[in-house]
């Protein structure tokens, strides 16, 4: 749990303080996200909690324990740490930059080196093929990947992230934005996470702190935070469409069980049967599975209707739209668009079909919650 | 792997063996009496191990002192007058070296530890200008996540700003041996001794036979010293 009590900070040459009387509660576990526009003081306060900079008044509890009054650097240790820039160290190893914290907390080599594995695999990187490269020789999204492995290693119980994933294009920033939800789902952190994008907030917080010129203006859970803003400028931060970034809060899975869709195809099934299938319903198409449940493609009503006798394997297109079951039903939205079709196929890490969403799904969610 | 190793080792042995060669030839081939008397193996060790020491003692400490004083500038606290430092180091470097050598002959005397004085403070400008430069110019995102992650201040240093500066450190060793190394023929105008007395010697009684056998074993020097630190700085720095 972090407690931020009638925090102030000024900065000396300035007359407005970054960050004024600031009171905040993250509960533990809790994703709370720090969100407004650039200088309003949401960077600064989330440097207050492990002490880069130093509040001028005010106090800081973190599990009950007064954080000023601790020395920094064993406050630091304790407590994860990803910049936007990352902050790689350009002359160590993936592993090396990894195993920072452990050997400032001077773990044993072999305890160092099972737990840089074990976190390099859980973000997505082969120890074996990464662990030995340098910085320079990892893409931008593999660079988050192993700032976010570093900040976690040690197991710290609160993580601070400013901008984690601002430094990426969009399409990984949203994989990364969903693998690292999937990772704090089984880890709970509790988690101070900056972020100038309301869409970035709606999506990872559990809950939002809207700040204002140094000033706490909202905080509130996402949906609370939609349905009921609490003034002007809240209100033109989370924009005008608010029902379609409700489609923020809301994950593939969550709404995948009670859709009612016919079954999959198999690859090896006759075109009459899958046929006779479409018929009783109005959907034109069918996707089509092997026998792991692995996604092959799609067939299309026209296809059926060509041959008799014949297998789904002949007539199967390529797929080029799935999503895996937890990203966000906007993530669903924005490959639907990209892709310009009216649906995308869900499917799990391992490639197996879960289901299709389209574009109809959606717009029932966006009436039944607005 | 061991031939890869010591494969380095030609380009110095070979211009070591240069060395010896031009010295045995002209030695053994006087061209007249004078050059005869100025060229004997005895004169031409002697001056270079004056000029060898005149350079080493310099220079280790122009290296010792230059990045002690260049860390310490770099320091938050020391910042600006690391700046203010900075810009008076680099107007000190546009003195000649002779105006230098001159001036410690007027305050300090003649000799061989003058001379050595002259070429340390003269050499210590490159070095503490690179370590100075070399730690500042670190990305403040590299030291910022550093310190958020617990690392204190002295490791921060160590493990992260010396090795990350490192390149810059040594191009800033190379130059100050580059200029040593001419600086250091000159230390013969104050009694330094060094390869300087060969040139001057052979000037004064106008034999280029001298004079050459001086100046190139003066240029082999500083090529083999460069070098070699160029290597020790390649094998070190694998991260680029």
């Amino acid at each position: 749990m972090i407690k931020l009590v009638g925090i102030t900070k000024k900065f000396p040459g300035l007359k407005k303080p970054a960050v004024d009387n600031l009171n905040l509660e993250v509960k533990e576990g809790d994703v709370c996200v720090l969100v407004g526009p650039s200088g309003c003081g949401k960077t600064t306060t989330m440097k207050m909690i492990n002490r880069i900079h130093e509040p001028t008044s005010g106090s800081i509890f973190i599990n009950d324990k007064d954080a000023l009054k601790m020395n920094p650097i064993k406050l630091r240790l304790d407590i994860g740490y990803v910049i936007q820039e990352i902050g790689l160290f350009p002359h160590h190893t993936i592993e090396e930059n990894v195993a920072t914290v452990p050997n400032e907390k001077k773990w044993p080599k072999d305890k160092t080196k099972q737990k840089v594995d074990e976190i390099l695999t859980l973000v997505g990187l082969d120890p074996k093929i990464y662990g030995k490269r340098y910085p320079s020789a990892l893409s931008g999204g593999q660079r988050q990947r192993v700032g976010v492995a570093r900040a976690m290693v040690s197991d710290p119980p609160i993580m601070l992230m400013d901008e984690p994933f601002g430094a990426v294009d969009p399409i990984t920033r949203a994989r990364l934005q969903n693998e690292f939800l999937r990772i704090q789902e089984r880890i709970s952190k509790t988690i101070v996470f900056v972020t100038h994008d309301i869409d970035e907030a709606i999506k990872m917080g559990n809950t939002i702190a809207v700040m204002r010129e140094g000033k706490l203006v909202q905080h509130a859970t996402p949906s609370d935070l939609l349905a009921a803003p609490a003034d002007e400028f809240v209100a033109s931060l989370v924009g005008r469409n608010r029902s379609i970034k409700r489609l923020h809060l809301i994950r593939i899975r969550e709404i995948l069980d009670h859709l009612d869709r016919p079954k999959p195809a198999t690859v090896d099934m006759p075109l009459n049967d899958i046929r006779k299938q479409l018929e009783d319903s109005d959907i034109r198409s069918v996707m089509v599975v092997d026998q792991d449940n692995k996604l092959k493609g799609i067939i299309g009503v026209n296809d059926l209707k060509k041959k008799a006798g014949e297998v789904a394997a002949d007539y199967i297109q390529e797929l080029d739209q799935s999503i895996t079951s937890d990203a966000t039903l906007n993530d669903a939205l924005s490959m639907m668009l990209e892709c310009g079709e009216g649906y995308v196929a869900v499917i799990n890490e391992d490639d197996q079909y879960q289901g299709t969403i389209t574009l109809g799904d959606l717009l029932n969610v966006v009436k039944e919650e607005g | 792997m061991l031939r890869t190793f010591w494969r380095w080792l030609i380009l110095p042995l070979l211009l070591i063996t240069v060395g010896f060669v031009i010295t045995i030839y002209t030695v053994n081939n006087p061209t007249d009496s004078l050059v005869a008397r100025a060229l004997t193996y005895s004169n031409v060790f002697e001056a270079l191990n004056q000029h060898l020491m005149l350079m080493l003692v310099s220079m280790i400490g122009a290296i010792i002192i230059g990045v002690a004083i260049g860390i310490m500038l770099s320091r938050p606290k020391l910042y600006y007058i690391g700046r203010g430092v900075e810009n008076i180091v680099n107007v000190g470097q546009t003195i000649p070296s002779l105006a230098i050598l001159a001036l410690f002959f007027t305050i300090l005397g003649l000799g061989f530890r003058v001379a050595v004085f002259a070429l340390f403070l003269y050499s210590i400008l490159p070095i503490l200008r690179n370590t100075f430069a070399g730690i500042t110019n670190v990305q403040a995102s590299i030291i910022e996540s550093a310190k958020g992650m617990g690392m204190t201040p002295l490791r921060i240093l160590t493990r992260i700003e010396l090795p990350l500066a490192f390149p810059i450190i040594v191009a800033g060793i190379r130059t100050a041996i580059v200029i040593n190394v001419g600086a250091a023929t000159l230390a013969t105008f104050i009694g330094g001794g060094g390869f300087g007395d060969l040139i001057v010697t052979g000037l004064a009684v106008r034999r280029d036979m001298v004079i050459f056998t001086g100046a190139s074993l003066a240029a082999l020097t500083a090529i083999i010293l460069d070098y070699i630190i160029g290597q020790i700085e390649e094998r070190i720095v694998r991260w680029t």
